[in-house]
């Protein structure tokens, strides 16, 4: 029986293996320096890169961060302080469910709400959907990590006359601040690689472009519509993008357990 | 209350406390409008077409008749054939790794399979396309159909294109094993030892000792781990869309292509040909809607009720 746990984490393990693999083989043969900073050529002539949709999908996560941190980190001091209320565990257990809610109905909700009304896809909306599926994972990491603040801590800072609001920002928050960075980077992470909610909002440009109300393309967007495509070159240039992609949540996710174990080594000096 | 007035605390306290309790307030506020937004778009397909909606398989959008019964379909049977794949796996791995696997290898074996859930949907979708269902059509789908001979039972019937059903189910039950594998890992650790070392006192052997003591007492977790898994494997657009062949229609073998609520939406979407089509395919989403509301309620429910018991 033994044997078949192990055959389970074995197969288990496989998938990741064999698209790691695929991955590492394919993208490397097709990634080069014009990856980087070249556009998209028109099918038929071949080289081009990504450059826009890099650049796009930096624009995107800028997007989403800034307003997706800031009220998740404000909803998760909530839930931490209000730790039995009845409006804490009502908000508490409804970001669990936006958590959970599928990305694509996410992207028609931000197309109906903000796409439809202004009849043209923007680099906003599709930053704001992706700060909607932020805000749920920073919120309830926010809160793990200001319950792991000591009470003892809070309760000095008000001995001293700290009022409460400042007692919270500088006291509790710089405490909890490497695990809310690692939090957020998580999340950031996580809405890097999605494509369904920029489907219909952020929609995909071929050219380039900055500006927050007009179309913008984004990697993983690219990777699909070349994935999709027909082209043999194109195909390349979508593992090429998949590899990119990868790579960049990879490091997103590494630099968070960085973050976190730093803080750690700090306790030890 | 007067010294934190003193130095002018009240004024700071009060914006403070407004300031988090509009950011927690914009959680249920953004779930709410959500909800209106969706519904109130899908509207008039709901009203046109009443429960049709969710019988007819008849989906013309020339003619502007739409039912989304095989999109249903698709979901469910993709879905509960990913978890049909996934479950076994994932609480196999979870046991290796919460009791035989030694210490060594835990942390690093561990961090393969959470690394599954790392890997963007679009990028399971590429592999899926240009290895997975080659594969399939190539491989495994000609050895069940012709030398297994499953070919005339309806499960494994008819050519074997690639895209297909098949190839949705075991794309989705590589995407949902972490999110299994890791709930049940947590539940497994969260068994306390007592109830171990009873089973071991009776004399049971390590196997019987999981089987009879740890893994009843963690089955409604492990459940929820499951049921969080099939909340992830119902909405699943991308990876699914890719492979699935796109085909609004139901059908019994696992060969042929069909559709998922998810992949009609991302598919059809921007294609859309009249504001009927539209709206049908923001109802196929408030469908979709529904059903991820009341898994993923069904799923912190039962995760929450271990979780709670192992604390008292």
């Amino acid at each position: 029986m033994i044997a078949l746990t192990v055959l389970a984490a074995l197969l288990a393990t496989l998938p990741l293996v064999l698209i790691l693999g695929l991955l590492l083989k394919q993208g490397a043969s097709s990634l080069n320096w014009a990856f980087f900073t070249a556009m998209p050529k028109p099918v038929g002539e071949s080289g081009g890169g990504m450059a826009n949709a890099l650049a796009g999908t930096m624009m995107l996560i800028a997007i989403a961060s800034a307003i997706g941190l800031p009220v998740g980190i404000g909803a998760g001091m909530y839930l931490a302080e209000h730790r039995g209320g009845r409006l804490a565990s009502v908000v508490r257990f409804l970001s669990d469910v936006l958590n959970g809610l599928p990305s694509i109905v996410v992207g028609i909700f931000a197309w109906q709400f903000l796409v439809r009304p202004v009849k043209h896809f923007s680099a906003l909306a599709g930053g704001i959907a992706l700060a909607v599926m932020m805000i749920p994972l920073v919120a309830r990491a926010t809160e793990e990590m200001i319950r792991l603040v000591p009470n003892s801590l809070r309760e000095a800072a008000l001995a001293l006359g700290y009022p409460r609001w400042r007692t919270s920002l500088t006291v509790v928050l710089r405490t909890a601040l490497p695990g809310i960075v690692t939090g957020a980077l998580v999340a950031v992470a996580r809405i890097a690689g999605e494509t369904a909610p920029l489907l219909f909002t952020a929609f995909g440009n071929q050219f380039w472009s900055t500006s927050l109300t007009q179309p913008i393309s984004a990697l993983p967007l690219q990777i699909f519509s070349y994935a999709i495509s027909p082209y043999e070159e194109w195909h390349s240039l979508a593992w090429a993008g998949a590899l990119v992609l990868l790579a960049l949540v990879l490091v997103i996710s590494l630099i968070a357990r960085f973050v976190t174990r730093s803080r750690f080594g700090h306790g030890h000096d | 209350m007067a010294s934190t007035q003193l130095h002018g605390a009240s004024v700071g306290d009060r914006i403070y406390r407004f300031t988090t309790t509009a950011f927690a307030l914009s959680i249920p506020l953004l779930l709410v409008l959500l909800a209106i937004e969706v519904v109130v778009a899908a509207w008039p397909a709901l009203k046109a077409f009443h429960l049709g909606f969710l019988t007819s398989s008849e989906w013309d959008a020339v003619n502007g008749v739409f039912g989304a019964a095989p999109a249903i379909y698709g979901t469910l049977v993709s879905s509960l054939l990913a978890l049909l794949i996934a479950t076994p796996l994932a609480i196999g791995v979870a046991i290796f790794l919460s009791e035989f696997a030694p210490p060594w290898l835990r942390q690093p074996v561990a961090f393969l399979v959470d690394l599954l859930a790392a890997i963007p949907s679009v990028v399971y979708g590429l592999w899926g396309i240009f290895v997975l269902v080659p594969f399939l059509r190539e491989h495994v789908m000609p050895f069940l159909a012709d030398r297994l001979h499953l070919g005339d039972t309806p499960l494994f019937s008819g050519p074997a294109y690639g895209p297909s059903m098949l190839a949705a189910g075991l794309i989705l039950a590589i995407m949902v094993l972490p999110y299994i594998s890791s709930v049940t890992r947590e539940v497994l650790m969260a068994v306390p030892r007592s109830q171990r070392e009873a089973a071991l006192a009776l004399g049971a052997t390590r196997w019987e000792m999981i089987w009879g003591a740890v893994l009843p007492y963690a089955s409604s977790g492990v459940m929820g781990g499951v049921i969080l898994g099939l909340g992830r494997a119902l909405g699943e657009t991308m990876a699914v869309t890719m492979v699935i062949g796109n085909r609004h229609e139901i059908s019994s073998s696992l060969f042929a292509p069909g559709y998922t609520m998810a992949s009609v939406i991302a598919n059809e979407f921007s294609e859309a040909t009249n504001d009927m089509h539209l709206s049908a395919l923001m109802a196929v989403g408030a469908v979709l809607l529904a059903i991820t509301l009341v898994v993923n309620i069904i799923a912190r429910w039962l995760v929450w009720r271990v979780e709670r018991r192992g604390q008292a």
